[in-house]
């Protein structure tokens, strides 16, 4: 074996490590360019308090798209638990109880959701799609389009247990880090999650050795509901403010933290320690991009090429052969001298 | 390993008083409006190699969907080991339990996944508290790898994807499933499509393996040559209805080949 193949062998035989890499060498990058900010343990205190929803999200959303299914409603879960939420505290003083209906809330959607795509038969990005403006709707029904402001919410317990702070360390890394390892499990050692992985693969496959594809499916998306619901409690208490357009802007950084973890868009393979470095990288880049002394409207163009990066770098190193006629053809329609004449 | 559920007291695989592994009776399947079989009889002895020919569209990819639990029939009976099957009930899981393994046409393995996770799907070893275990299946993979198919020295291991194989090695992984898990009955939908000559052979030797294991097998080919070789008794389907059967011996191949031809150009005639 050539040393770069068993190198490349090594590289992916530990889950996320390309990833990962690519995390550490950014933080690097940061360092070196902004290093009155980022040598200090202030800003990344400050990533693990504002990370965790993202995490949660991107985290359940891996094992949805490892199904080869997609859900785009879980920004008006955001919206829908938040209210619940927010409700019962500010109206009614019943944190755990608004806790607890929150998530209820979740599973419901994703229930719903489910039924749609697995019995009814919708494409999930159609449907999805549709329960995403209705419940955002519904949402802004309740609320009446008002916000909620929960300034001393910081009294019950229950924000204690989820975003208090042991020192300068905010606990809600510690859940959402909980959640990313039980999901590493549910994927990696359940039966539902090799399930889900067949199901991603080739349905029909998963059908004929014994999946029940249909009550999997339903599952994944009540779990997906659930996990949108928690990340809403997470952000809400953090913010101690609720209001209803609150999950806007998540769907499209979460899908890329997602793909730019390494988990497969055609389904049948996923990494959910790569989904974890991915939330980070997205996370960080803003505030990293910022404290560098660039200007905030490169945010976007910056998370869309690492983003395109990631994508290709994982094609490069998991399938050698596509990954380099990829890069030709980028490489070639880049570099118009190549062309062949005429 | 999967835990026996009451399914499996329906027909007990233990049982030892039986004369057919599987038996179906005026079995009907409609896709829609398309009548895919009707009143199918059909039935396979305990250590009967049954050979399933006829055109496409003949029906025969159906028939062995609901004898390996896919296909729910729209009408008609099944007996496995002569015991009556409540088909409400009957799935993939309990073929399995009843020990009916089907290798399916074409693809029946996940193409991203470990061979050993493609070896346990759907029945996976798990420990107390419901984990996969990883260990056990990953050395019982290896085991089979090298003991069962023979896959020495071609740097294939339990964690290989499928996509590394060849079409020979994957239909030898399909069968070893079936073997690993001790099938009274082995349905082989076409497995030697898309396979080379060296490991046709392969393929026609594991069926008569089964006959001398005393284990019953459905063989469904193309190939007239390969399940005249192999079959104890022919089924021919013919849009959806057992048109005639042979035991072996009965009708040579070239007589075979031309009632197939026969009845091919049967349709081309007046309907009806």
């Amino acid at each position: 074996m050539p040393p770069a193949e068993s190198v490349r062998k090594w590289f992916l035989q530990v889950e996320g490590l390309p990833i990962v890499a690519v995390l550490l060498i950014l933080v690097i990058a940061f360092m070196i360019a902004a290093p009155e900010v980022f040598l200090g343990y202030r800003i990344y205190m400050s990533f693990l308090a504002t990370v965790p929803p993202l995490l949660v999200l991107a985290v359940a959303l891996t094992l949805v798209i490892a199904a080869g299914e997609i859900d785009l409603s879980f920004p008006s879960v955001i919206a829908l638990a938040g209210w619940v939420l927010g409700y019962f505290i500010h109206d009614l003083g019943l944190p755990w109880i608004g806790f607890v209906l929150a998530l209820v809330s979740g599973a419901l959607v994703g229930y719903v959701n489910g039924i749609l795509i697995a019995r009814v038969g919708i494409p999930s990005i159609i449907a999805t799609l549709a329960t995403q403006f209705l419940w955002g709707g519904l949402t802004t029904v309740l609320s009446q389009g008002l916000s909620y402001s929960l300034g001393d919410v910081d009294q019950f317990l229950l924000w204690r247990l989820l975003v208090g702070r042991i020192g300068p360390f905010p606990v809600q890394a510690l859940w959402a880090l909980a959640v990313a390892a039980a999901l590493w499990l549910v994927l990696n050692r359940r039966r539902f999650g090799e399930h889900l992985l067949f199901i991603g693969d080739n349905a029909r496959v998963a059908e004929v050795v014994g999946v029940n594809v249909k009550r999997e499916k339903i599952r994944m998306f009540v779990l997906m509901g659930v996990m949108a619901a928690f990340a809403s409690v997470l952000l809400t208490l953090e913010n101690k403010n609720f209001f209803n357009t609150q999950g806007g802007g998540y769907l499209l950084e979460v899908m890329a933290a997602v793909f730019i973890g390494g988990t497969s868009v055609f389904g049948g393979k996923a990494s959910v320690v790569g989904t974890v470095a991915g939330s980070f990288i997205i996370g960080m880049v803003e505030a990293g991009l910022v404290a560098t002394g660039l200007q905030g409207f490169w945010v976007r163009a910056v998370v869309g090429i690492v983003f395109l990066a990631a994508v290709v770098g994982h094609l490069v190193i998991e399938e050698p052969e596509r990954g380099r006629a990829s890069l030709r053809i980028l490489l070639g329609k880049l570099a118009p001298e190549r062309k062949t004449p005429p | 390993m999967a835990k026996p559920t009451r399914h499996a007291t329906q027909a007990d695989p233990t049982a030892q008083d039986w004369r057919h592994i599987v038996r179906l009776s005026k079995v009907d399947m409609t896709f829609g409006r398309v009548q895919a079989l009707s009143q199918v009889d059909f039935e396979v002895g305990r250590n009967e190699i049954v050979g399933l020919v006829g055109d496409n569209g003949a029906g025969k990819s159906t028939l062995i969907k609901i004898v390996s639990g896919v296909l729910r029939p729209t009408a008609g009976k099944v007996w496995v080991r002569d015991r009556p099957i409540d088909l409400d009930d009957y799935s993939v899981r309990m073929a399995h339990e009843l020990r009916i393994e089907t290798v399916h046409q074409g693809q029946s393995l996940g193409e991203k996944q470990p061979l050993w996770r493609n070896l346990f799907v759907g029945r996976q070893i798990t420990g107390r508290f419901g984990f996969i275990d990883v260990k056990k299946e990953r050395e019982v993979a290896d085991h089979l790898l090298r003991q069962a198919i023979g896959f020495r020295g071609h740097g294939i291991s339990a964690d290989s994807t499928v996509r590394d194989l060849s079409g020979g090695e994957r239909q030898g992984i399909a069968i070893a499933r079936a073997m690993y898990f001790q099938a009274d009955l082995i349905v082989l939908d076409e497995p030697t499509t898309a396979l080379a000559v060296s490991e046709v052979r392969k393929v026609l030797n594991f069926v008569e393996g089964v006959k001398a294991g005393g284990r019953a097998c459905i063989y469904i080919e193309h190939n007239l040559a390969h399940v005249h070789e192999v079959a104890d008794r022919l089924v021919l389907l013919d849009r959806g209805k057992v048109a005639v059967e042979f035991a072996k011996g009965e009708i040579s191949l070239a007589d075979l080949t031309n009632q197939m031809i026969a009845l091919h150009e049967g349709h081309g005639r007046a309907p009806g």
